[in-house]
């Protein structure tokens, strides 16, 4: 690698990005192993891992770029391509499949107009499946942004997304606001 | 908040005992005010590590992970003292909760988080550790903040730090956030996960307690097991053990999920039969369906039916019975549900959450997910039924794969080719899936299945 790619690779480092880094460095015998706390540390700030920011945090990590996409694309929860706002985590393991998720998500997509690894066309909600979320005595359940929400129907996905029309694909809603999800704590 | 002072053992609330029907959080002052960190004080002015080892292993506890092992004899393994090469020791809290119907551990962690902390403290006191971690899925969103909360209490009171109390040992707690994948949950990948790597588990051995995190003594062990801890240490081997009904000892969170009156999570004393557990506790069946049969603890636990409803819900029992108690939370099938596609759903999950590492594992989960779809399609043919019996036998047999993942995945399908054989072969010679689905194919009658539980075992 050139010393100007290095030179660019650092810069797409932030300064605050690279002090949180630093910091989880700070209790690390090796810098390999701030590998997946790097990777959500820029995804927190920017809501994804590009290609130039994964460079630069493998610069930072004396790590090949080759290696650090190995423990990017490995996890779930590490994103790679760019995500809406909010990541819908829709649950669809066997509690939730038993109790009739495969219906609820149905009516999400229609609601949304996505699909799994789709997001909004206004860039509001990206849908992933997620493994069990662990609140299977309220399936079905899932995750929009940080808020759980459970015991799913029709009626709770169009009070959870009552913000948009259905097959809103146009990007015209204004609020960006969950209006009625407020978190449930299991 | 229940009083538990006056509850005869029998009913003795251990874990749960600060949990309320409100699932309010416990503090550190209301913590505390219920006798919490007693053990931890205990400790610090006058137990040596070789006496706290001693009342674990003297109480019967096994891991509450899954796999069951005596908790005390695994800390054993970890060298001491000056038989230990010097540098650091660590202890992990396995908080990955991701088991398919599993849902004990996030109870215990949002609810009561001084409970598994103090655990913490007192294994990593007794291991020598001086590092800990709680190894978290990043979707707990909320346990994650109240045991970041409730660890800054902590070393605001000097309960982690250095020289803890005066008493020269020395403690670092961290949450570490997984960024996913269910294969973190192995003791070894979670290791590899901490390191930064991907999480493929490790060849053993070396095992963990002597050669682990960074090439150093480790052990991991599950919340549940963890929040054990400090209760047997205030109270003693004897009360433990005198709280379980049979061969175990202690409590356990108990749960059912599925088409169950009362879906939930209970503490119960280990041991607590299913009848009991799914009738009084779940309150039975939801109104028109039928029990069909059940994973006991878990989505790699093998299906058991209506005969195994009197089994004492322990280790031995249900291993006797040819499954596992695995997490304890069982996942209830009834009888307008398809088992094929139940375990259709549950290799599917399996076959992506493989690590690719081996073969058997990365390839064979994905041929038999493909035969489950046709046959639930009504594509099947009536060789895939053998076909499935050869990839459960050389899948499913430990030591042909690298973990115990696909072995795991194997174990819901042998068993609903055993109990519910019919419905594999109602599926191929009808040509669809003859149950009522709601979902895909509204207003199918209802199942023309004969019953065969059991009969051919």
């Amino acid at each position: 690698m050139s010393e100007q790619q290095v030179i660019q690779s650092d810069i797409a480092l932030s300064v605050e990005e690279i002090r949180q880094i630093d910091a989880e460095l700070a209790h690390m015998p090796q810098k390999s192993g701030a590998a997946i706390d790097a990777l959500k540390i820029v995804q927190r700030q920017r809501g994804w891992v590009s290609d130039e920011s994964l460079i630069a945090i493998a610069r930072h990590l004396d790590m090949s770029p080759e290696a650090l996409e190995g423990v990017a694309t490995f996890y779930n929860l590490i994103y790679r391509q760019p995500v809406g706002e909010k990541v819908v985590l829709f649950c669809d393991s066997v509690s939730c499949w038993i109790c009739g998720c495969d219906s609820v998500k149905q009516k999400i997509s229609e609601k949304l107009g996505v699909d799994y690894g789709e997001t909004t066309a206004d860039n509001q909600y990206t849908l992933i499946p997620v493994p069990c979320l662990g609140a299977c005595d309220k399936a079905p359940v899932m995750m929009v942004g940080d808020d759980l929400h459970t015991n799913l129907n029709n009626e709770k996905i169009d009070q959870v997304f009552s913000n948009r029309t259905g097959l809103n694909k146009t990007g015209s809603n204004q609020t960006g606001a969950d209006t009625t999800g407020e978190g449930e704590d299991a | 908040m229940e009083n538990s002072s006056i509850e005869t053992p029998m009913n003795e609330k251990v874990l749960t005992r600060n949990i309320g029907p409100d699932l309010v959080p416990t503090d550190m002052a209301a913590y505390e005010a219920n006798g919490g960190y007693r053990a931890f004080h205990k400790v610090m002015s006058g137990m040596s590590p070789a006496d706290c080892l001693e009342v674990i292993e003297a109480s019967n506890l096994r891991g509450r992970g899954g796999a069951g092992f005596p908790t005390g004899m695994k800390w054993s393994f970890v060298p001491m003292g000056e038989k230990c090469s010097p540098g650091h020791k660590y202890l992990v809290c396995n908080a990955d909760e991701m088991e398919p119907g599993t849902f004990k551990d996030r109870l215990l962690m949002e609810c009561d988080p001084h409970q598994l902390i103090e655990g913490m403290i007192l294994a990593a006191y007794t291991i020598e550790a001086d590092r800990s971690y709680i190894f978290i899925r990043g979707e707990y969103v909320v346990a994650i903040e109240r045991l970041e909360q409730a660890l800054a209490d902590c070393y605001k009171k000097g309960y982690l730090g250095e020289n803890i109390l005066g008493s020269g040992f020395d403690l670092e707690m961290h949450v570490h956030t997984s960024a996913g994948r269910y294969i973190c949950g192995e003791e070894t990948a979670l290791i590899n996960a901490l390191e930064g790597k991907r999480a493929n588990p490790r060849a053993k051995p070396p095992f963990p307690q002597v050669s682990g995190l960074w090439g150093r003594p480790t052990i991991v062990n599950n919340v549940e097991t963890l929040c054990n801890i400090s209760h047997i240490i205030d109270k003693g081997p004897e009360w433990f053990q005198s709280l379980g009904l049979g061969e175990d000892a202690g409590t356990k969170l108990y749960g059912a999920s599925g088409h169950v009156k009362n879906p939930g999570c209970w503490e119960l004393p280990i041991g607590t039969p299913v009848r009991e557990i799914l009738e009084k506790h779940a309150g039975g069946m939801a109104e028109g369906r039928k029990l069909k049969g059940f994973l006991p603890g878990g989505g790699s636990t093998d299906f058991l039916v209506e005969e195994h409803l009197d089994l004492p819900m322990d280790y031995g029992s249900i291993g006797a019975a040819g499954s596992r108690m695995g997490t304890g939370t069982m996942i209830v099938l009834d009888d307008q549900t398809c088992p094929v596609g139940m375990v259709l759903n549950l290799i599917r999950f399996f076959a992506h959450e493989s690590c690719g590492f081996c073969t058997p594992c990365r390839e064979g989960l994905p041929w038999t997910r493909q035969v489950l779809e046709d046959i639930e399609a009504g594509h099947g043919r009536k060789e895939d039924l053998e076909t499935l019996l050869r990839q459960v036998k050389y899948i499913g047999a430990m030591g042909n794969t690298h973990c115990a993942l696909a072995p795991g995945a194997m174990e819901p399908l042998q068993s609903a080719l055993k109990y519910f054989q019919s419905d594999f072969e109602a599926h191929v010679e009808q040509g669809c899936c003859p149950y009522v689905s709601d979902i895909k194919a509204p207003g199918l009658k209802a199942p023309d299945i004969k019953q065969t539980q059991g009969e051919s075992a």
